[in-house]
């Protein structure tokens, strides 16, 4: 006869704990129900409170009948700390339903074959659409990635593979860029290019300013990225006589391919949403315009900006099914990324 | 038969070596370069309104611009001084840091000792979307839906807290307060202070850790005798940088306060500012004098956020390496 040893988990909780700690939850919200309709306290704040107070309360009591004072104390200090994830995370789920709820009613096909030049933004929700502000906002997030993907690479590849005497100084100063505020960028194109040499809006101006804000971002995570390639890859290409170039060309960057493009994902989506350089400086325009040197070009978040200004029932519903395309596209881009870098690690 | 050539041993670069090298640190100094023209260019282009007002620019909290009957500008009597602004800006931050620094410290120790291993994912996976949301969506969403909740939590506070002197109001109004705009502030930076602390917290020691358990240390009181003591420094280092963040913030602010140029410490009534969102608001209709003026604000801006986020970067650094 064979003996089966199954291992045991001391530390898991048996069936009998967990009963009494959704006793407990039972019994706060309960008692929660009592307090509330009993005193002169209302609303959600009082409910929430309440039932956070007692069910501290009673986990402390439990576990100090069970296990002595400080057993108590932990208990308190377990209800505390899980309160804080679900202060920190109420507004996202906030956020998404708010906008899933007022976005739809905005919604329509129409939006991507529409663009405003022949409808303003009091007019119903089934005219217009966002096909100048999708474009606008295509283009500009394209040429920010041409300009900014070569030189935040770059950075990353100084700091991992050069790894000069300025690496140190390098570092601090792209963490230093990706504190720079987005409307300091937007004057600053606004003070070195548009006043004295363009003197106009254009989506290319708009571009500049994007990129100042992405280069952080893509050189933060490219050199994450890069430095968990593994040295043996490195000394292997050199020691088969390729040049350092040859190496990082060749087998570095390769190896790293599916991480950098997180990196470029995470620039798009730091910047598809900015606001207030666009403002300043791309102005924007009712229709498609394909010309980033010329005019100024619409864009998903100034039709946002502009049509929440308005403050008008339709147009606010416009922002909304704005905000709610913005917010998908977001959302895209950040499964994707993450898709991507959790296969990478496996 | 003759012998191959003898291969020439070197470690001199090759051309192709020295370019790529060049073209690297090229690029890696972009950064540099960068910051410098951005300190360069808005310094050039305010420079002229920073030494006519000299350090009253700072100090004072006048915004006013006087012309003479035939339009020229006076520029005896035109006072650009962003004091008031400043003021707002730092009471903004600051509310929001007040906020988000207890709730992110907590789901920060909630992500790294409590939570099991799937809760941890997908709470991760949360909290950095949240960092990834533009702020205009912040904007609104705390205009519509945060906005009636906090006027409320407001009158609460004014209610039971009104004898402390920032919590006064010398009018019965709160919408789009200060206290508004720093609540939205306070859900902008959560996602960065938390993953900041986050690292610092799961960088402790797992030795220490498991000398507090072996000596009968509960959870609590091992994160106080372990945890605190080495993640102190790195959580104030992201608290500094979720100030530098909220500092620097501008549509979320502009969408949810009432901008009123005067200094006003009373966090509740509504009235305030902020150097981001006073550019915006100015800017469209500012004559090229004006535009001047809000360059400079925007190099103290710039300057202001500069110094603030070096000094969280200094921080965090020095607590990651420290290892004790």
């Amino acid at each position: 006869m064979t003996i089966i040893v199954k291992p045991e988990k001391p530390w898991a909780s048996s069936p009998k704990q967990r009963a009494i700690s959704a006793g407990i939850i039972v019994l706060a919200l309960m008692s929660t129900y009592l307090v509330v309709l009993l005193t002169p306290m209302k609303g959600k704040l009082a409910y929430g409170l309440v039932f956070f107070l007692l069910f501290i309360l009673f986990d402390f009591i439990y576990h100090t009948r069970l296990y002595g004072f400080r057993s108590g104390k932990d208990a308190i200090a377990r209800g505390v700390v899980a309160s804080g994830i679900v202060f920190a995370t109420l507004p996202i789920f906030s956020i998404l339903i708010t906008v899933f709820i007022r976005g739809r009613r905005g919604l329509y096909w129409g939006l991507f074959s529409n663009d405003m030049k022949a409808n303003s933004v009091n007019d119903p929700l089934n005219q217009g659409g966002l096909v100048h502000a999708l474009t606008g906002t295509f283009i500009l997030v394209t040429i920010a990635l041409i300009i900014s993907l070569p030189i935040g690479i770059l950075t990353a590849l100084y700091l991992t593979e050069i790894r000069g005497r300025f690496s140190g100084p390098i570092k601090f100063l792209v963490q230093a860029m990706s504190g720079v505020p987005s409307i300091v960028a937007g004057l600053f194109i606004l003070a070195a290019i548009v006043y004295p040499i363009t003197k106009s809006y254009s989506g290319f101006m708009g571009s500049l300013a994007l990129t100042i804000l992405m280069i952080p971002t893509i050189a933060r995570t490219s050199e994450e990225v890069l430095l968990l390639i593994p040295g043996e890859l490195r000394e292997a290409g050199l020691a088969l006589g390729g040049t350092q170039w040859r190496t990082v060309a060749m087998v570095v960057v390769p190896a790293a391919k599916s991480g950098l493009v997180t990196a470029v994902i995470l620039g798009i989506a730091r910047v598809a949403g900015e606001t207030a350089p666009i403002i300043l400086l791309t102005g924007g325009g009712d229709r498609v315009n394909p010309n980033p040197f010329n005019g100024p070009m619409g864009s998903l978040p100034f039709y946002i900006w502009k049509s929440f200004s308005v403050g008008t029932e339709e147009s606010v519903t416009r922002a909304w099914a704005g905000i709610f395309v913005l917010l998908m596209i977001v959302l895209v881009l950040f499964v994707s990324a993450r898709f991507l870098s959790e296969r990478g690690k496996s | 038969m003759t012998s191959p050539e003898k291969r020439e041993l070197t470690t001199v670069p090759r051309f192709s070596d020295k370019v790529f090298r060049g073209i690297v640190t090229g690029g890696g100094l972009s950064s540099l370069i960068i910051l410098g023209l951005i300190f360069a260019f808005l310094a050039y282009q305010g420079y002229s309104v920073l030494r006519s007002q000299g350090v009253h620019f700072i100090t004072g909290s006048a915004w006013q611009i006087v012309q003479d009957s035939a339009g020229n500008i006076d520029y005896a009597q035109t006072k650009f001084g962003i004091a008031a602004m400043l003021i707002g800006t730092m009471l903004c931050a600051l509310i929001a840091v007040f906020i988000a620094v207890p709730i992110s410290v907590l789901s920060a120790l909630f992500l790294t000792f409590y939570a099991p291993p799937f809760v941890k994912r997908i709470m991760v996976a949360v909290v950095d979307l949240m960092a990834a949301f533009p702020s205009i969506l912040f904007g609104l969403w705390g205009f519509f839906i945060l906005m009636p909740s906090v006027e409320y939590w407001a009158k609460l506070i004014h209610k039971y807290f009104g004898f402390i002197p920032i919590f006064k109001l010398e009018a019965p109004v709160v919408t789009r307060s200060p206290f508004v705009a720093g609540v939205v502030l306070a859900v902008m930076i959560i996602p960065i202070v938390t993953s900041v602390s986050r690292e610092i917290f799961s960088q402790t020691p797992l030795d220490r850790i498991q000398a507090a358990y072996a000596l009968g240390a509960t959870r609590w009181s091992m994160i106080r005798a372990v945890v605190f003591p080495y993640g102190k420094s790195g959580v104030v280092g992201g608290a500094m940088l979720g100030l530098g963040r909220a500092m620097g913030e501008t549509v979320a602010v502009y969408t949810v306060l009432n901008i009123v140029y005067k200094v006003n410490w009373h966090v509740l009534l509504g009235a305030g500012g902020n150097v981001a969102s006073m550019i915006l608001l100015k800017f469209g209709e500012a004559g090229p004098e004006e535009i001047k003026a809000l360059m400079a604000a925007g190099l103290v801006l710039f300057l202001l956020t500069l110094l603030v986020n070096s000094l969280a970067d200094f921080i965090v650094n020095k607590s990651g390496s420290k290892g004790r």
